[in-house]
């Protein structure tokens, strides 16, 4: 069993989370030396995490294979009870009803759903009867996907929120119509171009865009005028109505967090006010990043991060320590590790025989490349603030817990995978 | 496709991070950042500023210290306003006021709230200070001067400005620099090194430890004392014979250049631009525009130099051979430009060299002046020959002193003329004035003193300097310790040092004689003109003197200039001879003379063109 364990994705889980513990350590290190194994500091609770993990993956390794195919039902029922449970019992932490107080630790239901999400919207695709053309099919699958984004909503919790949409690649991997995705960035693409430039600029890019293809289309290709004419007037509609919802829907907060990221905001007195309230954690972050350099300020050395100049820093902002201290050299190792990781985990994926472990693996990769694009994106400037840890990296009981747990279930499911016969 | 789609997108969020991260951390990223860097405090250790010592090693500027009362706002606690108001002298409402300047410039960072307390108040203050939590007394040295004179000389400190941040990387805001004198010109050496201390802070601006346990770090390196060549006897005695007169004296040992004293009158206490009354004070000495006492006469006025001139008249016409000692010229109570007459004073009569200068003979000048441009066949080429002489006993130029200011006086050349006049539309009669040290020529008494000094040394001099020893080092720049030669032949210099011992003897100031010391000397008396209501109006005369004693073994060389003196015999002459006498006596027996010098004043001749009124000119009574 264990020789069958991808000991390579093993290698980069474990340079992962040792990185991160090791940045972890230099974040909230204080000036009183004190063990690294005493639990009255943060990263002695980490060191105490990443060995409940460790037991977590033993066993799971020893579990059952079938268990968690035959249970995945009653984890996404057991995940979403407890997701409600949050709305009376929920404890609030940094302004989110997101977690449990189990005396010794803090549970974030959010962290199970998503393994459960990804297990049970496997199990419903690998049915024999179910059909992903169907469209009644179809929307039950989505349906699997959007109940928790409701549920995790409301705490708020934005970023879990987005973390159930990425399970949207395993519906496109089994044969839900590209165009869905097309849609959806065509659809983000209107709404920042139109922020940035305005309707009219839009227009005139979209009308330009389309004589292009027009030009170098291939002669015998017909374009059908109605819809045409449907996907313009869409996309004007959907530019003319930005500046409703961004002016109306949104609250101030959500406005300034994409003034800062589109720098639309032009008055340079009100943009240091807003370095110094709501874009003040990716200010410093970004500064600390750039102040490390090439080659970084050294371990321990890190003069922003001594000075806890970057809040949240252990968790969220976990990468902005890399990039002050061990530079871009570390920075780079850090994407690059993430970067084989995944696509190690996309082929694995791919090896699968069997449905489940394909589509509950991309599962997995949907959820994990999602907090790394979002959490890193974030931290180094281009995408807006969004409170979501990295894997493996970020400070976290729960966080690490489940998303061993999830990459450890799909390794199980890896090394059983040649014993199967279907 | 379907395969490839994450494995892209996986890809494509690789690279945009990794392609974000070069531009934050290869291309956004400056390597100078210690001092930028929110996370670390920087604390300078000040050194002492250097000691000034004068030629003979008696103190002039040293420290003392101050105590400024420090607050952050941000600790404060509830206080007993009005007592503590009492111990610091303040009023309620500007004890009010100062602390909402100092919140206002941050809680956080400390801020002055009473600078410089006296010594009386900070004793007083030092043991309540406790009980007042959120401020504290910092401790600062400034200058403490044991002279009252010699303020222009050795100038004062302030702190940096804008500029000096921007030019001069070593300086950070609130510190003292030199400004003017020699706190300017040995800033680097009395200033010593600031000591460096980083410290780690928090985003709180809390202390949390030194930055990378001190390595960082250096130790403050100590200002030097410097001594400076100013005998601080003469200077201070100088200053006291100048009380009520405007004017410059520059004395110079003719055998090194070092500058023996440099007086300008008005002066001005050196006390008054240190403590708390420094920016009162300041403003009023700076914005005095008619007395300006912060103006160094000494080095900066540049007056015609009058009948002192006559002497390097005779040495570049002796040079060039075109008279000689004995060569007669007539006086007819005056001399012919064209038609014409100018005036003499001399009494008239034939002349030869001796009695040309010591009875300051404008007809004998007038000539001798002819013929230097007679020798050579265009006036040009006489005009080149004479400013080469002239500009060879440092005149018409900076003279290269070790003082941040200066004046080049001014020797006129064919260019000058040429501007004046137009393209050689001039002849040497235009220029006949400059024979007696009139017209164009000008010279700052450093200058004259210099002069002297050539003479003196009989066709050499050193570059008159200040500096003596720097610390334990008395090797001084090479450039104060090369002669630099004038084109004058030795020889050339009896006859003229001969004619100006008997300036003593038997000429303009024979009144003025100090018993047991053979003094060299030159009389001028220059005239000169303001503007009143765009009229061009005469002023009494600047009265101004050359000497050197003992002539056969020059100890100091000595220029005085005292504007509308009247004749050099007069304020000029009495003062260079009382000053001679302190130098090399170190007493003074003509007590009658130094009685009158010390209480009369020229103050009533300032105030004529300032009173609107019609004045007489060179009264004779004085």
């Amino acid at each position: 069993m264990l020789k069958r364990i991808d000991w390579l994705t093993v290698l980069f889980y474990v340079l992962l989370v040792f990185f991160g513990w090791i940045n972890i350590y230099s974040t909230t290190l204080s000036d009183t030396s004190i063990s690294i194994f005493n639990t009255s500091t943060l990263y002695g609770k980490q060191l105490f995490f990443i060995g409940v993990s460790l037991i977590g993956v033993l066993v799971i390794l020893f579990v059952d294979t079938n268990f968690f195919e035959r249970f995945s039902g009653v984890f996404y029922v057991v995940g979403l009870v407890l997701l409600v449970g949050l709305f009376p019992f929920g404890k609030v932490i940094g302004g989110a009803k997101s977690w449990y107080d189990l005396g010794f630790m803090n549970l974030q239901p959010s962290e199970f759903v998503k393994v459960a999400a990804a297990l049970a919207l496997a199990k419903y695709l690998s049915d024999i009867q179910t059909d992903i053309k169907n469209r009644k099919h179809q929307f039950y699958a989505i349906l699997i996907i959007l109940i928790p984004v409701l549920l995790v909503s409301p705490q708020p919790d934005p970023g879990s929120a987005l973390v159930f949409f990425s399970l949207f690649f395993v519906l496109f991997r089994e044969g839900l119509p590209i165009y869905f995705l097309g849609l959806a960035l065509l659809l983000i693409a209107l709404f920042v171009f139109t922020l940035m430039f305005g309707t009219i600029w839009v227009a005139i890019g979209l009308g330009m865009m389309i004589s292009l293809f027009f030009f170098f289309k291939r002669p015998d290709l017909k374009i059908p005028t109605i819809p045409l004419v449907v996907f313009i007037t869409g996309c004007l509609v959907v530019s003319l109505s930005v500046n409703f919802v961004f002016n109306n829907v949104f609250e101030q907060r959500h406005r300034d967090r994409f003034g800062l990221w589109l720098n639309l905001e032009k008055d340079t007195s009100k943009l240091e006010q807003i370095k110094k309230t709501i874009g003040y954690n990716t200010y410093q972050a970004e500064k600390a990043i750039e102040s490390g350099g090439f080659f970084g300020k050294g371990f321990l050395e890190g003069t922003r991060t001594k000075g806890d100049f970057v809040p949240e820093q252990h968790t969220d902002y976990i990468f902005s320590s890399v990039g002050e201290e061990w530079g871009f050299i570390g920075t780079a190792l850090v994407i690059l590790i993430f970067t084989l990781f995944f696509l190690r985990l996309v082929q694995i994926a791919e090896r699968q025989k069997r449905e489940f472990s394909r589509m509950y693996g991309y599962g997995i990769i949907s959820i994990l490349l999602i907090h790394y694009f979002i959490n890193i994106g974030m931290v180094i400037g281009i995408l807006p603030t969004i409170g979501i840890p990295l894997p493996f990296f970020s400070y976290g009981g729960s966080g690490l817990l489940f998303f061993t747990a999830m990459l450890f279930i799909f390794l199980k499911f890896d090394a059983s995978r040649l014993n199967e016969s279907i | 496709m379907k395969k490839l789609l994450l494995s892209s997108i996986i890809i494509i969020i690789g690279i945009t991070f990794i392609g974000r991260l070069s531009y934050l951390q290869l291309f956004s990223f400056s390597p100078n950042q210690i001092l930028e860097d929110p996370a670390i405090k920087t604390v300078y250790d000040y050194p002492e500023r250097g000691y000034i010592y004068d030629r003979n090693g008696e103190l002039l500027v040293g420290n003392q210290p101050a105590y400024d009362v420090m607050v952050i706002p941000r600790e404060t606690r509830a206080l007993d306003t009005l007592e503590f108001c009492g111990l610091l002298g303040l009023e309620k409402e500007d004890f009010l006021l100062k602390m909402k300047k100092a919140r206002r410039y941050s809680p956080r960072l400390p801020s002055v709230l009473v600078a410089q307390l006296s010594k009386e108040d900070y004793a007083r203050l030092q043991e309540k200070m406790r009980k007042y939590i959120g401020f504290y007394i910092q401790k600062r040295s400034l200058r403490d001067y044991v002279t009252n004179s010699a303020a222009n000389v050795l100038g004062y400190i302030s702190e940096v400005n804008e500029t000096d941040l921007r030019t001069n990387p070593y300086y950070t805001a609130g510190e003292l620099k030199g400004r003017t004198g020699i706190e300017k010109q040995y800033e680097d050496v009395l200033r010593g090194r600031k000591g460096v201390k980083y410290i780690q802070k928090d985003r709180f601006n809390r202390d949390i430890g030194k930055f990378k346990n001190g390595k960082l770090d250096t130790l403050p390196e100590l200002g030097k004392e410097l001594h400076i060549t100013i005998d601080k006897t003469l200077q201070e005695y100088g200053e006291r014979l100048m009380h009520g007169k405007r004017g410059g004296i520059v004395a110079i040992e003719p055998t090194s250049g070092e500058i023996l004293a440099m007086i300008s009158g008005p002066t001005y206490n050196p006390d008054l631009l240190v403590g708390r009354e420094r920016s009162k004070n300041y403003t009023k000495l700076h914005y005095d525009s008619i007395a300006r006492p912060t103006w160094d006469r000494s080095i900066l006025a540049e007056p015609s130099p009058g009948s002192p001139f006559k002497t390097l008249n005779a040495l570049v016409a002796l040079q060039e051979g075109v008279i000689l000692p004995e060569t007669k010229f007539k006086c007819y109570n005056g001399f012919y430009v064209g038609k014409n007459k100018k005036g003499c004073h001399c009494g008239g009569g034939t002349r030869d060299l001796n009695s040309g200068i010591f009875n300051s003979c404008n007809a004998y000048f007038a000539g001798t002046f002819r013929k230097i441009y007679g020798k050579y066949k265009t006036t040009d080429e006489g005009m080149d020959t004479w400013e080469k002489h002239m500009k060879s006993f440092g005149l018409g130029d900076y003279l290269g002193t070790d003082l941040p200011t200066g004046r080049p006086g001014r020797i006129p050349d064919k260019a000058y003329y040429d501007k004046a006049y137009g393209d050689n539309r001039w002849a040497s009669s235009f220029i006949i004035s400059n024979a007696i040290g009139q017209g164009e020529v000008a010279a700052t008494p450093i200058q004259l003193a210099n002069m002297t000094a050539a003479i003196a040394n009989k066709g050499f001099f050193y570059t008159p300097h200040i500096i003596k020893q720097i610390g334990n080092n008395s090797t001084i720049d090479p450039l104060y310790t090369q002669r630099r030669y004038t084109t004058i032949n030795k020889k050339h210099f009896e006859p003229v040092i001969d004619a100006m011992t008997n300036v003593y003897k038997y000429g303009t100031a024979k009144w003025l004689q100090i018993p047991g010391i053979e003094i060299a000397g030159k009389t001028g008396t220059v005239e000169n003109f303001t503007r009143i209501n765009g009229e061009r109006v005469q002023l009494t005369d600047h009265s101004i003197f050359v000497a050197f004693a003992p002539v056969n073994n020059p100890k100091i060389a000595i220029a005085v200039y005292i504007e509308h003196g009247y004749y050099g015999g007069r304020y000029a002459g009495h003062i260079a001879s009382l000053l001679i006498e302190k130098f090399i006596k170190g007493e003074i027996t003509r007590t009658d003379l130094e009685k009158k010098m010390l209480e009369k004043t020229l103050e009533h001749e300032y105030a004529k063109p300032l009173s609107g009124e019609p004045f007489e000119i060179n009264e004779y009574n004085w």
